[in-house]
């Protein structure tokens, strides 16, 4: 982005607009270099994540359903490269109801497996994971005795959507392409012509 | 027997108080200091910084929980904002400050506490009520006809509308009155669709009305199409009191704020004269007081009748300003209907920007205003969402829901289905009824003491119709687009209308007539019982047009402040 706006110096900017220097009238170029600083303020370190909530082997499973739930495919990277164990991991330790539940729901899936499979689920095979997962993902056609599952299975997966899709990866994945500065606001004539086209609506 | 507190002497008096920086608030103060008279406005939190308070350009990565923590949809904190990223400090509760509702009613209040108050995140939909809006009593016997018609309002319409910058196009439509228009932007294809499905059923489908700027406007550059008005906009190229009105007004040498205070009640000189407005300071605790010679309400409409009902004395036992009893009556919100719908033309089609405007770029007038025999009163507009949206926490629960899956085909379908979504959402005229408004609560004070509003709410057959309408309508709609309907928004009213409050177009409750009996204001806001105390904020509507009240709230405003300086030059108040 500093390429850019090299003209505009960035410490300046950002300090008239924390100033509130609106009104003289901020020329379209400080509206996108706010933009661009939003965008480069995204980089964040990495390292080795510590969980706040869940403990080592409930953060693992978390991990595990998270690649399950979103895994990488030809178009885009997987859940755990977005950043979903992390971001569950903190909505739990912030909210004590989604915080029962991924804990209560862990420990009913690992009870489940170890009675069919004499292991936890992160140790059985990725046969054995998606074999549970096919019976709890679909509210429908669960039995009822897999009611506590569907119910875990579908906040983790509401949770895991949230992080893929709000990180770049998951933004390039859907195809958001806006959050920018323009002067005019257009639609390509051919996005048109084709929904009308669809629609019957010409 | 009751005393009434005494005005403290010393300090400067100023021309007029102004309780509240909102759509009135704001304009009182533009249109008073540019006539020269000297205001001091109070405001119950901070001031407002765009720069350091706005989100407007942030994603939710910048955040670690994305935004769905502080406010957001997971956020356990009952004091919950609109969302994380909407303008700051508006609330559905306040800390410290609440209100209570009656056992059988529903009703939810959203507040704002800092300088523009609701503007900072308002949908900007700018409407102008018709000719027939202010007498709908001579329409159909219900409730109560203005005392001041379209052509008392026009002019300031013109002046409002010129002043804070509005898009529309001129389309002389009788429900949606031409006004002072700069140039839209072009549709986006989901609302072309819409366009074309509702030519095929008889339902105008026009350029939306928005406080949003085009081109340069008094010092503002136009908008830079990012599409979130609602997170408040720092190159303030939409309307807010506060960067539109307030801070230029700040520049006169006219106008002195007060941020943190909140306003206990108003002090006067026997029942017909304000001299003073006592308020806390929330930073120190403390109270004080403004001496006037004038005050004028804009706290929100609630917020005023509170502030009336709670200034009591010997003569005003019943609260100032209201020996007719009407303060606190006739509270109405809009009727909202939303459903969001899928559209499968819209699968697979290229993608592109379609942020825009923070709302749609068209919207749907009422067309039946002149039908016989309707199976309800009043009418209705329809607003449309839709598009390639940012994406947030929350925004694929529904695909999620819908698919049942995970994997590689859950990202497939979520893929497929992103902007595939139309909302549409219709917000209706109500009719005040007995069972609805607001009182003092007998036995609850907020953190200064200060008793608090209890509110009672009941939606009528009126609004049921209504709302049955709209869904019919909204299911042609849909199927015109070779469409269907996924889902009822709100369903927390069993009919499927919003609950009371939510469409935060609460209004009525110190309404304008010209008999003293049955109204507490006349047409210019002025207190038919205290000639120095004015109204004008949506209190004093005597009837809830389904065009949203914003704009003529501004309208209004600028008429009372202009009657209001002349009436100070003249000495009358």
């Amino acid at each position: 982005m500093s390429k850019r706006y090299a003209g505009a110096s960035r410490r300046e900017m950002l300090r008239n607009i924390a100033m509130g220097v609106t009104l003289a009238g901020m020329p379209l170029e400080a509206a996108q270099h706010v933009h661009g600083v939003a965008a480069d303020q995204k980089k964040k370190t990495a390292g080795v994540y510590k969980p706040k909530h869940f403990n080592t082997h409930e953060y693992g499973t978390v991990r595990r359903l998270a690649e399950l739930i979103i895994p990488a495919d030809d178009v885009s990277g997987s859940a755990i490269e977005a950043g979903a164990p992390e971001f569950i991991d903190l909505i739990a330790a912030n909210n004590q109801d989604i915080g029962l539940r991924m804990t209560g729901g862990l420990a009913w899936l690992d009870r489940q497996m170890e009675t069919a499979h004499g292991k936890s689920f992160v140790a059985c095979n990725p046969a054995e994971q998606t074999g549970m997962l096919d019976r709890i993902a679909n509210r429908e056609k669960a039995t009822p005795e897999l009611g506590p599952g569907v119910e875990f299975f579908r906040w983790i997966r509401r949770l895991t959507a949230d992080a893929f899709y709000t990180s770049p990866i998951g933004v390039k994945d859907v195809g958001y392409v806006g959050n920018k500065g323009m002067t005019t606001f257009q639609v390509p004539a051919s996005a048109l012509e084709y929904a009308a086209k669809r629609s019957g609506l010409t | 027997m009751q005393t009434a507190p005494q005005a403290l002497r010393g300090g400067p008096v100023y021309d007029v108080v102004v309780i509240g920086s909102g759509a009135g608030g704001g304009t009182m103060v533009q249109v008073l200091t540019k006539l020269g008279v000297n205001v001091a406005l109070i405001e119950a939190g901070p001031m407002l910084n765009p720069g350091r308070d706005f989100k407007e350009h942030k994603t939710p990565f910048d955040y670690e929980h994305r935004g769905g923590l502080e406010g957001g949809i997971y956020t356990t904190d009952p004091n919950r904002p609109f969302s994380f990223f909407s303008a700051p400090n508006g609330y559905w509760n306040l800390e410290g400050e609440p209100y209570t509702v009656a056992p059988g009613s529903n009703f939810t209040w959203f507040r704002s506490r800092i300088l523009g108050g609701r503007t900072n995140h308002y949908g900007r939909i700018s409407l102008r009520f018709s000719d027939y809006d202010f007498a709908p009593r001579k329409m159909d016997g219900l409730g109560e006809d203005w005392p001041i018609t379209y052509e008392d309002v026009a002019p300031y319409y013109d002046k409002a509308e010129a002043f804070i910058g509005v898009t529309g196009t001129k389309e002389g439509i009788r429900t949606a009155p031409d006004g002072v228009f700069q140039t839209p932007p072009p549709p986006r294809v989901h609302e072309v669709l819409v366009q074309r499905a509702g030519k095929q059923l008889g339902i105008p489908v026009i350029p939306c009305r928005l406080a949003i700027i085009t081109k340069p406007t008094n010092g503002r550059v136009p908008c830079h199409y990012c599409g979130q008005c609602g997170r408040g906009c720092v190159t303030a190229s939409n309307y807010s009191s506060s960067q539109v009105q307030i801070f230029p007004a700040m520049k006169t040498g006219k106008l002195k704020i007060f941020p943190n205070a909140m306003a206990r009640e108003l002090i006067t000189d026997g029942p017909g004269k304000v001299k003073a407005v006592s308020y806390i300071d929330k930073t120190t605790r403390t109270e004080k007081q403004i001496r006037c010679r004038a005050v004028v309400l804009a706290a929100s409409a609630c917020e005023s009748a509170r502030l009336m009902l709670n200034s009591k004395g010997p003569g005003y036992t019943n609260g100032l300003g209201n020996s007719s009893g009407v303060i606190g009556r006739y509270l109405m919100d809009s009727v909202g209907y939303d459903v969001s719908g899928y559209v499968p033309a819209l699968e697979g089609m290229q993608r592109h920007d379609t942020d825009g405007f923070g709302g749609g770029h068209l919207y749907m007038p009422w067309w039946e205003f002149d039908k016989k025999n309707k199976e309800f009163p009043r009418g209705y507009h329809i607003e449309i969402g839709g598009g390639y949206g940012m994406p947030g926490v929350g925004t694929f629960h529904g695909a999620c829901e819908q698919h049942q899956g995970y994997g590689k085909n859950l990202k497939q379908f979520i893929r497929s289905k992103y902007g595939t979504t139309v909302g549409l959402s219709g917000r209706g005229e109500m009719i005040p009824n007995k069972d609805t408004f607001c009182e003092i609560d007998p036995n609850v004070v907020d953190r200064w003491g200060i008793p608090v509003l209890r509110f009672h709410f009941k939606w009528t057959e009126n609004e049921t119709r209504m709302a049955k309408h709209m869904h019919d309508t909204f299911a042609a709609i849909y199927k015109q687009m070779g469409g269907e309907m996924i889902g009822v928004r709100n369903d927390k009213h069993e009919s499927g209308i919003s609950i009371g409050g939510a469409i935060i177009h609460e209004v009525g409750v110190a309404r304008m007539g010209n008999d003293p009996k049955t109204s507490a204001v006349d047409g210019y806001g002025q207190s038919h019982d205290v000639k120095n105390l004015f109204v004008t904020d949506g209190a004093t509507f005597v009837s809830n047009p389904d065009k949203n009240p914003t704009l003529t709230i501004c309208a209004l405003a600028w008429r009372t402040a202009e009657f209001l300086a002349e009436e100070l030059r003249k000495g009358n108040v």
